[in-house]
Formats: C-alpha cells, structure tokens, sequence
C-alpha cells in the first residue's frame, strides 16, 4: 500500500439526502492503469471532482505521493503532480497547441507573475511543452489552433497539457468519448505505453478500451464501490454483470 | 487531396515567430498614432490652437481606455467602475495642486505632507493610490463574475463619486479648479503643444507596457484566464492572483490618465468619478474593438470627435453616438479596429 501514487481513503459526498460517494477507498500504483467504471449516476463525476479538488469531500482523505492532498485547490494538486482531462474538452480552442500546453509548462516552472520576457521566445517554455506535444505524437499539429483539430487530435492534446506538468499521476476523465473506432485505438496505444512512465487512473464507458488497458477494475454503483479486481474478475464478477454489464 | 509539395510548406507558413513584420494591423497601429501625433502641429500651423487640447484629450481618454481594455479585453474583467481610477487620478493632482497654490498642508499627520505641482511624484502617488483602491475592489468583485462583477464594481465606483460630493474640503459637488496647471521640470506644461507630447508620450508607453506584458507568461496566464479558467487552474495556475494583478495594473494606468486628464481641464469634480464616466470608457473599448491593443486609440479618436463635431451641432449627439455604437456591436463584433485591420490574429 505505501508504494500507491494516488490513495483515496473512505471518502465521503453527500448532496443532501443524495449520499454520491459512499466510503470509497481505491489507489493508483506505479505502472499501472486503473479503470474506474459505472452506470450513468454512479457518482464517478463527484469522485474525480473530489480528486481533482473542483468538490470537498465531507469525510475521509486523498493523497498524491504519500502527502496528504484533500484540503489543496485544484492549481496546487496539478503543480504537486496531478495530471488530469476532462469529459468535455476544455481547451482554449483559439489558441494553438503549443500555447495551451505552454501554459502547463509555466505553472510547473514557478509562479506566472514575469511581465516581462515574451513567451515566444522562451525556450525553456518551448522544448517541454513540444516535447509533452511529441510524445502524444502530434508534433505536426503544434501550431495549428485547437479549434481546428478533430475531436480526437483535442484528446491527444488534453493528456499533452497534462503531460506537461511531469504528473506523478494521471486523472483521465472518458477520454475516449465521442472518438471513433480509429481515434480509439490511437488512443488506447498511446495510454498503453504511457502508463509505463505515469500511472493513470481512467474513467471510462468504452468497455473494449477498459477491458484491453486496464490492470485493475472498480466498479462504482450508487457512489459505493461494489467490486475491485483485474478485468477478468471483473467480467465474472455476479454483483458487476446484474448492475453494469446488463446480465 | 494532392500532397504538397513540402519545399512549398515547410517554410514559414507553419511558425508563428515568422510571421511579416509588417501586417495590416501594424500599418493601421501606426498610422492611427501618426495621425494623433501629426494632427496638433498641424492645428498649430493654421493657427486652430484649440484642436491642441483636443489632441491632448483624446490621448488621455485613449490611454484612460487602454487600462480598461487591459481589464476587459485581454482579462475577460467587464469593470463598470473604472471611474473610480479615473477619478481617483484626477483628484490627485487636483488636491495636490490645490495645496502647493496655497502653501497649506495636505496631511498633517503621521507625517506632515505640503501639496506639490511635480508632475512625476503627482503620478507616482496617483498610481500607489489606484493600485491600494484597485487591490481593495479587486480582492472583493472578482470573488464574483458576469454581470455581479459588473455591478460589484460600479458600486464602488459610486461610493467614491458620492464621497467625493459630500467632502466640502475639496469642492464637493461644485469641484475643484485647478489654478495653476501642474509642472513637469524642464517642461513648460501650459504650452499646449508640450503638454501634448507628455500625453502622447504617456500613451505610447502604456501601449507598449501592454504589448510587452501580453507577450510575456503573465499575458499568457492571464489569456487562459479569459478563454479557459478551469484549463488554467489544471495547468497548476490559479486564475485570481493573476486576475488581481490584472486588475491592478489597468487600473493604474487609467488613474494615471485621470490625472492627466484633470491637468488638462484645469478642473477636477465629481463627474470623472461617476458611472458615466465608467460607461464612457467602456464605450472607447468597445467601439475600437475589445482586446485589441490599438482599438483604445481608434475608439477614443471616433468618441472624440464625434463628441466635439457632433456635439457642436446638436445637443443630442449622445443619439448619434448610440446608433454608431449600435452598429458597431452589431455589425463589426471586432470594433473599428476589427473593420480596419481585420480580425484579430491569435497565436
């Protein structure tokens, strides 16, 4: 257990009389990628709000890298290290690629209150994030604007940005969503060979790209984790095929 | 599709930093300030002295307008209360010109203070007063957003412009003249044409203050500010210091118009604080084209003068005024800058 990048421990959420998480515990360790799945309203969107710092938890404790995490904003997770993207892409589509990963690339390297010295010139912003670019393979598009880029290629640049902030973690929120079969299988590549470097924690419906990533399974019902294991266990899993699997 | 032929396309069509010198933006940039700069020696050599002051004007609501677009354009910050600056300026060296003509005191305690008529030091003051004003809105509105900020900000606007009615140190409603205009040393400030230059020269370095700071990582944090506040606080930034800071700095520089400003009227009053004032500025930022960088000038030239041409004519100018600004909100969503230079270039 000491060896889990990412630790949640019995959190708690409740809505009013709407209890959305329910004692989830769960971790992320090294190398690996953990799937996290469930119906529509299972809660998985509150769990990554309360990961991601967007929602306090009412009970119980996150960490990233053994310190505790639950009391940060969400700008002092991603400069301790957690990487994240979102269901929807929240980019800023006017501005090229490169700015929108450069921007990540600031934040790691100190504060942003220099006035002075043009972002255009400043290597030191430049190289990461080119390289962040590079290593979700879409080096040709740096300078295109997001705005013009397939729904896929924005993906690919979501995980760049959070690539660039050398994460200790990875929060990846449905990143296959609205991709088709091709973008998918990119995708599903890509996340195969980065999970070696950064451990990710997925959230995700695509089954297929689950069932092929994933190293470990939980499956969150009604806010409350009904069952944990490798993909196998999971398929087999009585309690998963009545509530998910539609068995 | 063909494939291209990649000596055609490997050149600089791909890379920002290659872009020409010299676009049409920069041209209309440039003859916009030729034009403001030209305009008052050519009044003086047909002998039209009056359109000096007029230049002068439309220099210090240009640069007034700046500091708002710094607020609005590039931080996504709509204030309604930039008056408050504005004003704050212009009581600065309207108070500190009141007390150097008749040799009383300013402030008497912790430290006694006389007024004084140095240019610089007024400046000075006037922006650590806008910064402390501007750190004190800043830090309460920007806790909001939309149409709250807006409110937020013309309220604290008004409170000033109500406070400044009812203190009778300094005029209170009825104002507060200023006698003899402030000096700048080696300058003779009551020459029309001098005081222009300092306009001008205030101006053009608020605008390359503002060119420089949007080039720089700051300018790059606060653009995501504006386009994505929740990409920046993932990318590890959080978006309200950088706003604050934003907040601050144009509002110094449209108090330091203000003060400017209150020299060239040779007057202060209530009305550089009031929510007309605020609206007036807005309305130079938006009819010049909101986030571009020279649109203050384009936009202060057409209020000015439409206010002074029109204004001479009819009493219901302001009628006219809407119609073009209808217009413009309309028709040309990137202002006059947008019809004139196109729209605007992101990188």
């Amino acid at each position: 257990m000491s060896e889990a990048v990412l630790e949640l421990r019995n959190l708690h959420k409740r809505f009013g009389a709407l209890q959305a998480t329910r004692d989830v515990t769960l971790d992320l360790r090294p190398g690996e990628i953990h799937a996290l799945i469930g119906p529509n309203g299972a809660g998985k969107s509150t769990l990554i709000g309360q990961i991601a710092g967007h929602i306090a938890p009412d009970e119980g404790q996150i960490r990233l890298s053994a310190e505790d995490i639950t009391g940060l904003s969400v700008a002092e997770r991603a400069r301790r290290g957690l990487g994240r993207s979102f269901q929807v892409s929240s980019l800023a589509d006017s501005l090229s690629v490169l700015r929108n990963v450069m921007v990540a690339v600031q934040a790691i390297q100190g504060h942003s209150f220099r006035f002075w010295k043009p972002v255009d010139r400043d290597a030191s912003l430049i190289e990461p994030a080119r390289a962040a670019i590079a290593r979700m393979q879409l080096s040709s598009r740096a300078d295109t604007p997001v705005s013009e880029l397939s729904h896929g290629e924005r993906r690919q640049v979501e995980v760049a940005c959070a690539l660039a902030l050398n994460p200790r973690a990875l929060l990846l929120d449905e990143p296959m969503a609205g991709l088709g079969p091709e973008g998918s299988l990119k995708l599903t590549e890509l996340l195969e060979t980065l999970k070696l470097e950064v451990p990710i924690l997925l959230i995700e419906h695509d089954m297929d790209a689950v069932f092929r990533l994933a190293d470990r399974v939980t499956v969150l019902v009604s806010g409350e984790v009904i069952a944990h294991g490798t993909c196998d266990e999971i398929r087999t899993h009585p309690r998963v095929r009545e509530a998910y699997l539609g068995d | 599709m063909p494939e291209p032929a990649m000596g055609a396309l490997a050149g600089p069509v791909s890379l920002s930093s290659a872009r020409p010198w010299l676009n049409r933006e920069r041209l209309i940039n440039g003859l916009l300030l030729m034009a403001l700069f030209a305009s008052p020696f050519i009044a003086q050599a047909v002998g039209e002295t009056y359109y000096i002051n007029l230049a002068s004007r439309i220099a210090i609501v240009a640069m007034a307008a700046v500091g708002l677009n710094l607020a609005i354009g590039y931080g996504g910050m709509i204030s309604f209360g930039h008056a408050a600056f504005f004003g704050l300026g212009g009581y600065v060296a309207g108070i500190s010109a009141f007390h150097a003509f008749d040799m009383s005191l300013l402030l008497s305690w912790p430290i006694t203070l006389g007024g004084s008529d140095f240019m610089p030091g007024i400046w000075l003051a006037a922006m650590v007063l806008c910064a402390l004003l501007a750190l004190v809105i800043g830090a309460i509105s920007l806790r909001t957003s939309g149409v709250y900020f807006i409110m937020i900000t013309l309220a604290f606007a008004q409170m000033l412009y109500y406070f400044a009615v009812s203190w009778p140190s300094y005029g209170g409603d009825d104002g507060l003249p200023i006698y003899l205009r402030n000096q700048f040393p080696g300058l003779n400030t009551n020459d029309p044409l001098t005081y222009f230059l300092i306009c001008f020269v205030a101006l053009g370095l608020s605008l390359a203050l503002c060119a420089r700071l949007m080039r720089s990582r700051f300018g790059a944090a606060l653009t995501m500010a504006r386009l994505n506040e929740t990409r920046l606080a993932t990318a590890g930034i959080s978006p309200f210091p950088i706003r604050l800071v934003a907040f601050v700095l144009s509002a110094v520089i449209t108090g330091v118009a203000g003060a400017l400003f209150a020299d060239l009227n040779g007057f202060v009053g209530p009305s550089m604080l009031s929510w007309h004032r605020s609206g007036e500025i807005m309305v130079i930022v938006i009819l010049g084209g909101v986030g571009r960088l020279y649109g203050p000038v384009a936009g202060a030239i057409l209020f000015v003068l439409m206010e002074t041409l029109l204004g001479g004519v009819t009493e219901y100018w302001m009628l006219f005024l809407g119609l073009v600004l209808l217009g413009v909100v309309l028709f040309a969503r990137g202002g006059l800058m947008g019809l004139l230079a196109g729209r605007a270039r992101h990188e």
